[in-house]
């Protein structure tokens, strides 16, 4: 028995696509990703229409989308977020029905419970075997974990795993097992791997986005939290990774090792995991060639799936036991309200990813930014999409002062004890405002463009046109 | 004060505005392009503005290329190329 | 006191604009060697709009501006006088006589300001042959003096040396330079370290300059000053020797002893005046609770 099939339009009639049906993707292959073009080229050459896209995130090597919105193959999307590039054409309302936006936690969930129904999942594989057991970890698009694909393939009704490496049957370890897949594609390619993962992720040179990092790593030195068993999670991003450099003196000075590092991983993290801070990484995303190696080579950095890294309704998940997360924002309001789905002129540019589920679950979450980006204040009155809600945010550092969430009076003490430059939020509004001038913001108002789903299902708020 | 050539300030940095100054005949013509012409488009030209009346100009054409700059710098910008446009060179 | 100044570009509105988020005590706003020539009318404007608006309120602000004998000085001290900078930091200063040609200049800019004298203080930056050779008269010529700077690569320059992360060629100077300005009872900065990515060589040569007798050091990037800052706080056990010593002292006195010692070592005047100025450092930089 084989599951090969000769082409994705055999394996596609065969999984029975119609119109009207709902395709997932996973975004591991992230800017680098082919498979999700191919298969919409595909739906299209054979007059699928009203598809709807059930994507952990898109990126703007997806462009292509946008014909195929044009054209009503594709009449939905739901993911969890989304690069510029297809942002600006969903702000200008290129898509008639709201695009769905969820956490990762949430997606994970709402797939698990069936409130999501994938028809046919297809699954971008680096490497796989002819009976669809599949990994990231060999082969020429090698991406190491496959974590945001596994609640699509549990949960499909019908799963093809599409690869351009096939090798001999068992494939192991199987990321996706061949319990749940139904056809097995080769492909010449199934993504570039420049857009995929870059080789080490760089620690960034700007001093600016250094003093906030450093001001950040005072914090989690002060917060309690630092001590023997400590778990971290941090973005790829500016700040957020560069807090890393500043832990790892203080972690040696206390002479205390970590638990585990959490989420996406970058080598930095890697080299911390091997030189002995960490004691494992829990991986559901690799941001470099680095940790794509680690996670094949190293038993103490594992995969785990979206549904174990932050589903709401698993029994327990891995950022209920995080201690801190560090954040980025494109916008903060007074009452710690975060924004990462739009710019801010109301445009989309992101989404929530793992954002309001480590903010959820982390004992610290901490949002780092500058005070103000070219001329904007970080610090709104109203942010323009609630990406994060306030009561789940606690702290927030800029390169000239750090605001505590008043839930948080134990923080707030903690920090004013240690010396930190603590204000009210307020106040870093107004220092912001001192040296910017004070923006005026206009609000988009045109018809609703997307919504917004917090992790537990609910709607959290919801993304206007802009013109 | 009197523009009698044509005259640059500014780079285009972010936080930095680049100022191009150029003689007219009747009145203060602003143009202003941001990166943040929504939130302060109107601050960027009035900064523009009074710094033109501040130096006595009447008649130029300003136009802004702006990365974010505040106040301050748009008009020690303006300034510089206004003065280096004009005809005594201070 | 100052354990690190910071060099900022005076035509970089990004810089200006993020200055004092660094760390450092001192920031040194270059309308000099940062500043292309045909730019130094732009960078004096934005200097002026930055000092005005950010104030940079918890450091020492220190201006450097063109040497005498350029076509831009007199108009850098004409309109950055105004601004009440801590200190100008004239360059190239190779004798006394500069030194009073350019206190006269910020002398009249005072005057029409309507400044009271002396407001704005000179740290001269040495950084010539001559300069070095003149650094005692030059730290006694005028009340304006309040420290002296070392320039390292003009003076290399100047001496014929090749410049070298050791500083062997620099010798000389850093102990001529820090011997004038205490002799003169003034402070004294060394050079910055000029390589941005050698972390460990920044904390040698600022432990070297600190051992040296210097009272900070300047930093050409950011990414120095809390190595530089580090390098010139005293160490939590540096200042609980201190306070032994200073405990030791005042029980020798309450029992009218005439020496003292501590675990074996007399301690003498040189040793307590050593304590008493890490424990003074320690309070001025909120290690230590205590008055002056």
């Amino acid at each position: 028995m084989s599951k090969l099939f000769p082409s994705l339009e055999d394996a596609l009639r065969h999984c029975g696509l119609r119109d009207g049906m709902t395709l997932s993707f996973h975004h591991h292959l992230r800017n680098g990703d082919g498979v999700l073009n191919i298969a919409l080229a595909e739906a299209a050459r054979l007059g699928i229409r009203d598809l709807t896209l059930q994507a952990s995130s898109l990126f703007d090597v997806h462009a292509p989308l946008i014909d195929h919105i044009k054209s009503g193959v594709v009449t939905g999307i739901e993911t969890n977020y989304m690069s510029s590039g297809i942002g600006r054409a969903i702000s200008r309302g290129v898509l008639k029905k709201p695009v769905r936006f969820r956490s990762h936690g949430g997606r994970a969930d709402a797939i698990d419970s069936g409130r999501v129904q994938i028809d046919i999942a297809v699954i971008a594989a680096p490497a796989a075997d002819c009976m669809g057991n599949a990994n990231g970890l060999h082969g020429p698009a090698a991406c190491g974990s496959l974590g945001y694909a596994m609640p699509d393939a549990l949960h499909a009704k019908h799963v093809i795993v599409v690869t351009d490496h096939i090798v001999p049957y068992p494939l192991m370890p199987a990321s996706i097992e061949e319990i749940t897949v139904d056809c097995v594609v080769q492909v010449p390619s199934i993504g570039d791997p420049k857009g995929i993962v870059s080789g080490t992720t760089q620690i960034t040179r700007d001093p600016v986005a250094l003093a906030i990092s450093r001001m950040a790593a005072q914090v989690i030195q002060h917060s309690g939290l630092l001590k023997e068993g400590f778990s971290f999670q941090t973005g790829a991003g500016g700040a957020s990774l560069a807090v890393t450099q500043y832990l790892r003196p203080l972690m040696r000075q206390l002479q205390i090792t970590g638990s585990f590092g959490l989420g996406g991983i970058t080598g930095y993290l890697v080299d911390m995991l091997q030189e002995g801070y960490f004691r494992t990484l829990m991986d559901v995303q690799c941001f470099d060639l680095k940790a794509v190696e680690s996670i094949r080579d190293n038993p103490l950095h594992q995969q785990i799936s979206a549904t174990r890294y932050a589903s709401p309704s698993a029994k327990s998940t891995a950022v209920n036991s995080l201690d801190v997360v560090v954040l980025g924002a494109t916008e903060i309001d007074t009452h710690f309200n975060v924004n990462v789905h739009t710019d801010s002129n109301g445009q989309i540019m992101g989404g929530s990813g793992g954002h309001s589920d480590t903010a959820a679950g982390a004992k610290l979450s901490m949002i780092v930014a500058p005070l103000f980006r070219a001329r904007l204040p970080i610090v709104v009155d109203q942010v323009l999409c609630n990406s994060t809600p306030g009561h789940t945010v606690d702290v927030l550092v800029t390169q000239r002062g750090i605001a505590v969430n008043p839930l948080r009076a134990d923080l707030n003490q903690a920090l004013r004890d240690a010396r930190l430059p603590v204000y009210p939020i307020e106040e870093l509004k107004q220092m912001a405002q001192r040296i910017t001038g004070t923006p005026h913001t206009a609000r988009p108002r045109g018809r609703v463009v997307a919504e917004v789903e917090y992790r537990d299902g609910s709607l959290l708020d919801t993304i206007r046109a802009v013109d | 004060m009197k523009i009698v050539r044509e005259a640059i300030a500014g780079t285009l940095e972010s936080n930095d505005v680049f100022v191009r100054v150029s003689p007219a005949d009747k009145g203060l013509n602003i143009q202003v392009q941001s990166i943040v012409l929504g939130q302060f488009g109107a601050q960027i030209e009035q900064a523009a503005r009074q710094t033109a009346q501040m130096l006595g100009v009447q008649n130029a054409v300003l136009s802004l290329d702006d990365r974010g700059a505040i106040d301050c710098t748009i008009r020690a910008r303006v300034e510089t190329a206004l003065l280096r446009g004009a005809e005594v060179q201070a | 006191m100052m354990r690190s100044m910071l060099f900022v570009p005076g035509n970089s509105a990004g810089m200006l604009l993020n200055a004092d988020v660094h760390g450092a005590d001192g920031l040194i706003l270059d309308l000099e060697d940062a500043v292309a020539p045909g730019e130094k009318d732009a960078a004096r404007r934005l200097v002026q709009g930055a000092v005005q608006t950010l104030g940079f309120p918890g450091a020492t602000l220190i201006i450097r501006i063109n040497p005498l004998g350029t076509p831009y000085v007199e108009e850098d001290i004409a309109r950055m006088v105004p601004l009440k900078p801590h200190l100008l930091m004239p360059t190239k200063v190779a004798s006394a006589e500069d030194v009073t040609a350019i206190s006269t200049l910020v002398a009249q800019a005072e005057q029409k300001t309507g400044l009271p004298q002396n407001t704005v203080g000179l740290i001269p930056l040495l950084e010539t042959a001559q300069g070095i050779e003149h650094a005692l008269e030059i730290a006694r010529s005028d009340p304006r003096v309040k420290a002296l700077f070392l320039g390292a690569e003009d003076l290399s320059s100047d001496l014929q040396a090749v410049r070298s992360k050791e500083g062997a060629e620099i010798a000389y100077a850093r102990g001529r330079i820090v011997m004038a300005a205490r002799a003169a009872g003034i402070d004294v900065y060394d050079t910055p370290f000029t390589d941005v990515n050698d972390d460990d060589g920044l904390q040698q040569d600022a432990a070297l300059a600190r051992a040296l007798g210097f009272t900070g050091k300047a930093a050409i990037s950011p990414r120095h000053v809390a190595g530089i800052n580090a390098a010139f706080t005293p160490s939590p056990g540096e200042i609980s020797y201190a306070r032994e010593v200073l405990a030791v002292i005042e029980e020798g006195e309450r029992l009218g002893k005439g020496a003292v010692s501590l675990r074996g070592k007399m301690i003498d005047k040189p040793i307590v005046d050593r304590a008493r100025k890490v424990l003074q450092t320690a309070v001025l930089l909120g290690l230590e609770r205590g008055a002056l």
